[in-house]
């Protein structure tokens, strides 16, 4: 399994994804400058978190005309696997990989911290060795996380079962008070329709080793490792 | 040509700045102040005077980049 992390000006996560994939998961990983445009070789491209383009008009809205990014959707439409986290979840609905919108904390907040998310579908690939409706513990960092979408779009998002992670408490709990940034029906991650392209906003990859209080986000990237090399 | 382009918020979108400026104005003691919401002005310069082009980019840029139709609307003005 090959591994492409897209580096963006501004990309401030790509190291932290990179180590989870290459070192700790072991997998075959390159770092892909936003300038290049060939991505044919791979089969996973990962979008990091950061602040591509300083965030200037709208998060990822300049990163997505960047010249990868036309490669990326490619990818995406011949079924390749993409994962976006954090700036990388507003670069693909910037791109319409993904449907809804990502705009600023409904309280105006930077937040930086650890929250519960609840696995609302585990029979995709990126959540293959979740147990169905597991609790996981993910930090968030984002200031503008609060995940858009209209009444329609929402509801063929739980008709298929496009919703994939869900802000809990620990119990698994999904009202609002466990809400960190406002995001219509708790939102933290979105699959598109065929189930090959994942958006966050937390971050798997910064919960990686039990070194760092627990582990809970490599089982994510591990899901999808063992799901791509068919094990 | 030059395009004068404002992007607002939908109306059922929620506006933190807006409504972070709104708690400064009452502050302020402008308690007459319902309501504020906060969106963007673009200057856009061309390097023609071909309205019906200017104006037809305009469109196609405001559709692609500067707006975002899932939450935000546009309008512009012309001029010369």
């Amino acid at each position: 399994m090959k591994t492409a992390v897209i580096i963006f000006p501004g990309s401030n996560c790509d190291h932290d994804i990179y180590y989870a994939f290459k070192k700790v998961l072991g997998a075959q990983t390159d770092f892909i400058w936003h300038k290049e445009s060939n991505l044919s070789s791979y089969d996973l491209v990962v979008l990091p978190g950061g602040f591509s383009y300083g965030d200037y008009l709208r998060s990822g809205a300049i990163a997505r005309f960047s010249p990868v990014m036309k490669e990326v959707v490619k990818h995406a439409e011949k079924g390749g696997y993409v994962v976006g986290i954090c700036n990388g979840f507003q670069i693909l609905t910037e791109s319409h990989l993904l449907p809804g919108a990502l705009h600023k904390n409904v309280h105006r907040k930077f937040v930086c911290r650890d929250v519960y998310l609840r696995v609302e579908n585990n029979r995709s690939v990126f959540t293959g060795l979740c147990r169905e409706r597991e609790v996981l513990s993910i930090p968030i960092a984002h200031g503008d996380g609060n995940y858009y979408c209209d009444e329609d779009t929402l509801r063929e998002l739980e008709e298929n079962a496009q919703i994939l992670f869900r802000y809990s408490n620990e119990k698994g709990e999904t009202d609002r008070r466990f809400n960190p940034n406002g995001s219509v029906a708790n939102i933290a991650g979105v699959i598109n329709k065929s189930g090959n392209v994942l958006g966050m906003m937390p971050h798997p990859e910064r919960r990686v080793e039990s070194l760092l209080k627990h582990d809970d986000g490599l089982k994510i990237l591990k899901s999808l490792v063992n799901g791509i090399s068919g094990n | 040509m030059k395009a004068n382009i404002i992007i607002r918020l939908k109306k059922n979108i929620l506006d933190p700045q807006g409504k972070a400026v709104h708690h400064a104005l009452s502050d302020m003691q402008f308690g007459d102040v319902e309501e504020v919401r906060i969106g963007r002005f673009v200057e856009m310069v061309f390097n023609h005077n071909n309205r019906e082009q200017a104006e037809e980019e305009t469109r196609k840029i405001c559709d692609k980049l500067l707006a975002n139709p899932i939450m935000e609307v546009y309008d512009y003005t012309i001029e010369d």
